[in-house]
């Protein structure tokens, strides 16, 4: 067909590329694509973008890659490596060529290994390995705590160190295991099971960061399905934040970092216990100190009683039952009364030995209800007026309202 | 109830063991008591108790062990 001189419409070259630009990125296949292939013509100028060729036997591709994404890349790239790479095809207006614009870029095979991944989560998830209500709780209070990891990795260092901070009361017994390569499944494995018969209150499973290939171990169906099945709840903490493996679906509990996974399973501190403790002592000095006071209401109660049915009254009163009076002394509830207020001079004599204005010297104040002497111990038993007891003397308080 | 009667020495306590008696002793001094001496000689243990945890709790040191086959032995951490 003969072109037309005088077309309906005159193209610059600006709005045909604009045009083809719109076509490739208004495609939805193209705006997320993964594109395998081997890398050449690699190029990282001074402005921190990474420029490369894809190529396979037939056909290659201009791939850029821009700072942002650059910076957060795992591998080191290099000519002639087989890689994966995600992104979109979009033009570049100026040099007249499609390009993939890379987000991602992963070795050749991990690809592969994410399809095992999912198609075993499927499998696991179906059987209902990772139901919530499989989860245990987490103690709050672990005296034995087991670890398993590598002896001689950093993830050991930094979970003895939180637990070392945060509760040193613990104990830790720790199952060295490989936690890569071909041997490290069974080794857990084992592992998980050496320490269940030591009884632990919880188990932390661990390891620092690495690729996707150095954490398949905990991607192992054996070693996911002996987390699931421990007796002891398991905290898994593997790799980074941002990694997950199956291990941390099977676990009671996922922590983002080992060090995380220590201070989950240490949530009470030794602070926490020293404050707990403090709350005892107070209460053991505040409860006796009560009881001293009930003591010494009794006791005027009784002397009082006792005046009121003192002998001498009597005798004043009737003479005559003088015999009869004398007679029943020895049984009577005079003397009886008589026998319990020595006993207890004798209990306050103790406890005065015990001295409470020791523990007064120290700072405690002890509070007492100025209408009935009752010592406060107990927001509720507040009354407007009450008496501050400290080491030196007394005075008088007014409840605020 | 902790009972007074013939109590372990407080040195042979665990934090653990400690811990609890003290529980049980406050327990019962703030319930209903009207035995004098017998109060006496639980706020004493009381007190015996609690000396006995701020002293672990100061000279707490982490305790970490390895498995090994069968037994247990102690975990080196300077040469890891």
């Amino acid at each position: 067909m003969q072109p037309s001189l005088f077309s309906t419409q005159q193209w610059t070259v600006t709005r045909l590329t604009h045009y083809i630009r719109d076509l490739l990125e208004t495609d939805v296949t193209l705006q997320d694509v993964w594109v395998s292939g081997e890398i050449s013509n690699l190029s990282r100028p001074a402005s921190g973008h990474i420029y490369f060729t894809l190529k396979d036997s037939s056909a290659s591709l201009r791939c850029i890659m821009w700072k942002t994404g650059a910076a957060r890349l795992r591998l080191t790239l290099k000519d002639g490596m087989a890689v994966e790479v995600h992104g979109k095809i979009g033009v570049y207006d100026a040099g007249g060529q499609y390009q993939l614009y890379a987000d991602q870029i992963r070795p050749t095979g991990e690809g592969v290994l994410y399809q095992e991944f999912m198609r075993l989560k499927a499998m696991l998830e179906a059987e209902g390995l990772f139901d919530p209500e499989r989860k245990r709780a987490i103690p709050e209070r672990s005296r034995l705590i087991g670890i398993i990891t590598s002896s001689t990795g950093a993830a050991l260092r930094d979970m003895l160190s939180a637990i070392r901070r945060r509760n040193p009361l613990v104990r830790v017994l720790l199952a060295p295991a490989p936690v890569q390569g071909d041997e490290a499944p069974p080794k857990i494995v084992a592992a998980l099971e050496s320490l269940n018969r030591r009884k632990p209150d919880v188990i932390l499973l661990a390891r620092g960061g690495g690729s996707i290939e150095d954490l398949w171990a905990f991607n192992d169906e054996r070693v996911v399905r002996a987390v699931a099945n421990s007796s002891a709840p398991v905290i898994s903490g593997v790799g980074h934040e941002t990694d997950f493996t199956l291990c941390d679906f099977a676990a009671d509990l996922r922590a983002p970092t080992p060090t995380a996974a220590a201070e989950l399973a240490t949530q009470i501190t030794i602070d926490d216990l020293r404050a707990e403790l403090d709350d005892y002592q107070t209460r053991l000095f505040s409860s006796t100190l009560n009881l001293v006071a009930v003591q010494r209401t009794f006791l005027s109660a009784v002397s009082a009683r006792l005046r009121f049915v003192s002998p001498e009254r009597r005798i004043q009163s009737d003479i005559q039952h003088l015999d009869d009076l004398s007679r029943r002394t020895s049984t009577s509830i005079v003397y009886r009364l008589q026998l319990q207020v020595k006993h207890i001079e004798g209990t306050q004599q103790r406890l005065d030995a015990l001295n409470p204005l020791a523990v007064l010297r120290r700072g405690y104040a002890v509070v007492t209800r100025k209408d009935d002497g009752r010592v406060v111990s107990h927001v509720s038993q507040a009354a407007d007026e009450m008496r501050v007891r400290v080491s030196d003397g007394e005075f008088e308080v007014r409840k605020k309202t | 109830m902790a009972k007074s009667s013939s109590p372990k020495p407080v040195e042979d306590l665990t934090y653990e063991q400690a811990l609890a008696e003290l529980e049980a002793i406050v327990s019962a001094l703030e319930g209903e008591q009207d035995q004098l001496e017998e109060s006496i000689k639980l706020f004493e243990r009381g007190q015996a108790l609690v000396e006995r945890c701020g002293e672990l709790l100061e000279a707490a040191q982490l305790k970490v062990r390895q498995v090994a086959g069968d037994s247990i032995i102690p975990f080196d951490e300077e040469s890891s």
